[in-house]
């Protein structure tokens, strides 16, 4: 079973602090990390893998230093990792990343399965994953919860919704998404750290994937960012003081006033 | 689209860097360098006094197709009942529609669906529906494709979906299809009065960031909104529209994957996204038996029982309860938080409450900042305190 995994390298952390006066992000101290729900979506590759064999292959589109993450995937259980970079590809909203990834997917050729995070810390759509099945018009699954089998080019697999989950069949090739639920995520192994050191990353540009430029980076992107701003938290509360009896009584009175009790 | 810096007029002031929403901006010999990650909002731009930030927008790219026209929702349901995010897009596509001076239509997908009039009485001029037995349960293949067809023959310039677990899934595939622009989880939406545009403004970096987006020349302008971001309007019984029913051909269209079964795991009485009040319990609870205190409170208070993340991940309770930014979205008359901390995830699906009390042991706990209420101290003496008064008091 050969797997295709989607990674992302986005900011360490989104508890970001806010500078008070200029208003902006702090990024002092924030690396750069795989975004925290495609560890999910590389721990389940590489479980498959275990039990169908084939390979694992770590997918990213990013700039020179997503490298360094691919290696981190590596070293985590993924066989051989590709990145797509390009200055072509700067500033690609859902749409054109979508697009760009399945131009890597169909030079990849051979494969069973593409599995993506639920979404992305930084950009937090989780559209990627449902656009790419659509470029690729593959059959698509999101919140994917738990693998249970791949037998005979078909999977069955429970997926998350609001109260509960399902149980889906669905053929193959296919692309999912995954939640945290899915697994735990290993952490690197020795044999994986020295494979991670030494092996070579291929960097795929544009003409190499014979993309169609009016598709890709902010060209084929159909939504623009016209206005970024910090949200403004107006609520000025009130402290009820006082012992836990005193604290009781004036909430029980204020929410009386709001006609709750 | 594209930034840069004029060399000959950046003198290396630096207040583009303390600008940058993004901190991307570094000086390096003297003059500004914007590094990845840039998305163009222009407050560099707007920063500098030498004019030495160029942002160059496309030259002639090909205008907005103007023979799309009106607004559309699509009214999500479930065993045959319209879900509340249907009337709450009806009730602000009707605002759209109207600075707009078009129609606003709602379209459904199931079978023997009720109450679909009720679309009208909150604002839409048509409703479209196609009733078939192979569309009752959510199939995501099938309704993408209906989608697609109806949007490429009717040609709306904006439509819009709840971002149910549903609508996540199934709304990024039409928007890939017809090749345009989609912006996830909407917290506002507006017609920009000069432009006629779509302004989509979300939450990301968890929060921390909102951002206006527009799309600018492909139609339609498509959004999803999380369940209970907008309110739903007081209903019209009076208000006249149509019901069309739209030809479903089953031979067209086929689905791929095969719902097997579904196993319900929210075991509450109330749901949460429609409850009127929430007790929800975080880490400071310590435990597990210990959410029998937050149940208890609820018990009192008819309330439903929601919780942060941390005692999902511990497997405490199940992560249909869960509120947050990877959770719901609620909208509750009042919101009582006990040991949460309110971290910018968490208050992503709750700060909208009508009323919020927090109950934390740590005055600084962020929690302070959006609740109407405070109360600092230990949540094992309130809580049950409370629960006790409650229950005596009347
Ligand atoms: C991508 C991403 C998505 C996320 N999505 C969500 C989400 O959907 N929902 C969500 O909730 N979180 C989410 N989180 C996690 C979020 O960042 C916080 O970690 C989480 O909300 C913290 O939960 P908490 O407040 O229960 O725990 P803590 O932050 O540990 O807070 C516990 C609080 O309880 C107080 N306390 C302890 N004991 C007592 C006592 N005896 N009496 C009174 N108070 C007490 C403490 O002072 C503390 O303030 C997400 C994080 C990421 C990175
Ligand atoms: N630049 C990228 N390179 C590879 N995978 C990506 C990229 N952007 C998004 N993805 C995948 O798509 C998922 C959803 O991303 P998003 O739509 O940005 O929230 C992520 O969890 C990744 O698996």
């Amino acid at each position: 079973m050969n797997i295709i995994v989607c990674l992302k390298q986005v900011p360490g952390t989104t508890d970001v602090k806010i500078d008070p006066e200029t208003n902006t992000l702090r990024r002092e101290g924030t690396k750069n990390v795989v975004n925290p729900f495609d560890t999910y979506a590389l721990e389940e590759g590489v479980r498959l893998r275990e039990r169908y064999g084939g390979r694992v292959t770590a997918l990213s589109m990013g700039p020179p230093q997503a490298e360094e993450m691919l290696r981190e995937a590596i070293s985590c259980g993924a066989d051989e990792a590709i990145l797509i970079s390009d200055r072509a590809f700067a500033g690609s909203d859902t749409l054109a990343t979508s697009y760009t990834l399945s131009c890597a997917v169909n030079k990849l050729k051979d494969y069973d399965l593409i599995i993506c995070g639920r979404q992305t810390i930084d950009g937090d759509t989780g559209q990627v994953g449902p656009e790419l099945s659509e470029m690729l018009g593959l059959p698509f699954v999101a919140y994917v919860s738990k693998i249970n089998e791949v037998a005979d080019d078909k999977m069955v697999l429970e997926r998350m919704v609001e109260d509960g989950h399902e149980v889906i069949e669905v053929p193959l090739p296919a692309v999912v998404t995954v939640v945290k639920e899915i697994n735990i995520p290993r952490l690197p192994s020795l044999r994986g750290l020295t494979l991670a050191k030494k092996v070579e990353i291929p960097v795929w540009t544009a003409s190499d994937m014979e993309v169609d430029e009016n598709k890709v980076g902010l060209a084929g992107s159909a939504t623009w960012v016209a206005k970024v701003f910090f949200p403004q938290r107006v609520q000025q509360g009130e402290m009820l003081e006082g012992e836990p009896e005193n604290q009781v009584d004036t909430l029980i009175e204020k929410l009386r006033d709001l006609k709750i009790t | 689209m594209s930034i840069r810096i004029e060399t000959e007029q950046c003198t290396g002031c630096g207040s583009c860097v303390d600008v940058c929403p993004f901190g991307i901006i570094e000086i390096v010999d003297d003059i500004a360098q914007i590094e990845e990650g840039c998305n163009l909002c222009g407050a560099c731009r707007d920063a500098c006094t030498f004019e030495a930030i160029i942002i160059e927008m496309p030259t002639e790219t090909a205008p907005a197709d103007k023979s799309y026209r009106g607004v559309w929702v699509f009214a999500e349901q479930q065993d045959g009942q319209l879900k509340g995010v249907a009337y709450e897009l009806v009730s602000k596509g009707r605002e759209l529609a109207d600075s707009l001076g078009t129609e606003l239509s709602a379209v459904c997908f199931g079978h023997n669906v009720n109450d679909v009039s009720r679309l009208v009485a909150h604002g839409a001029d048509k409703v479209y529906i196609i009733d078939d037995l192979l569309l009752a349960n959510q199939q995501e293949d099938i309704y993408a494709a209906e989608f697609v067809r109806l949007i490429r023959e009717r040609k709306p310039e904006i439509v819009l979906a709840g971002a149910t677990s549903f609508g996540r899934a199934f709304f990024p595939r039409v928007a890939a299809v017809l090749q345009t622009g989609l912006t996830a989880d909407c917290t506002g939406l507006e017609i920009d009065t000069e432009t006629k545009l779509l302004r989509q403004t979300r939450p990301t970096f968890g929060g921390n960031i909102m951002a206006t987006i527009l799309c600018q020349t492909r139609r339609p302008q498509m959004s999803t909104v999380r369940p209970r971001v907008f309110k739903r309007s007081t209903p019209d019984d009076t208000r006249q529209g149509e019901i069309v029913k739209v030809d479903f051909d089953k031979e067209r269209v086929s689905a791929r994957t095969r719902l097997l079964n579904f196993v319900k795991d929210l075991t509450e009485k109330v749901k949460l996204e429609d409850a009127d009040i929430i007790v929800s319990g975080g880490r400071g609870l310590g435990k597990p038996e210990n959410f029998d205190i937050i149940r208890e409170l609820a018990d009192v208070l008819g309330a439903a029982v929601g919780s942060s993340r941390p005692p999902v991940d511990e497997g405490w309770i199940p992560y249909a309860h869960q509120v947050g930014q990877t959770g719901k979205t609620v909208c509750p008359r009042l919101y009582i938080a006990c040991g949460i901390s309110g971290a910018v995830q968490h208050l992503a699906g709750m700060q909208t409450a009508d009323a919020i009390v927090a109950i934390n042991d740590d005055p600084d706990a962020p929690i302070f900042e959006v609740a109407t209420y405070g109360l600092v101290g230990d949540l094992f003496k309130i809580v049950p305190l409370l629960t006790e008064r409650l229950k005596g008091g009347q």
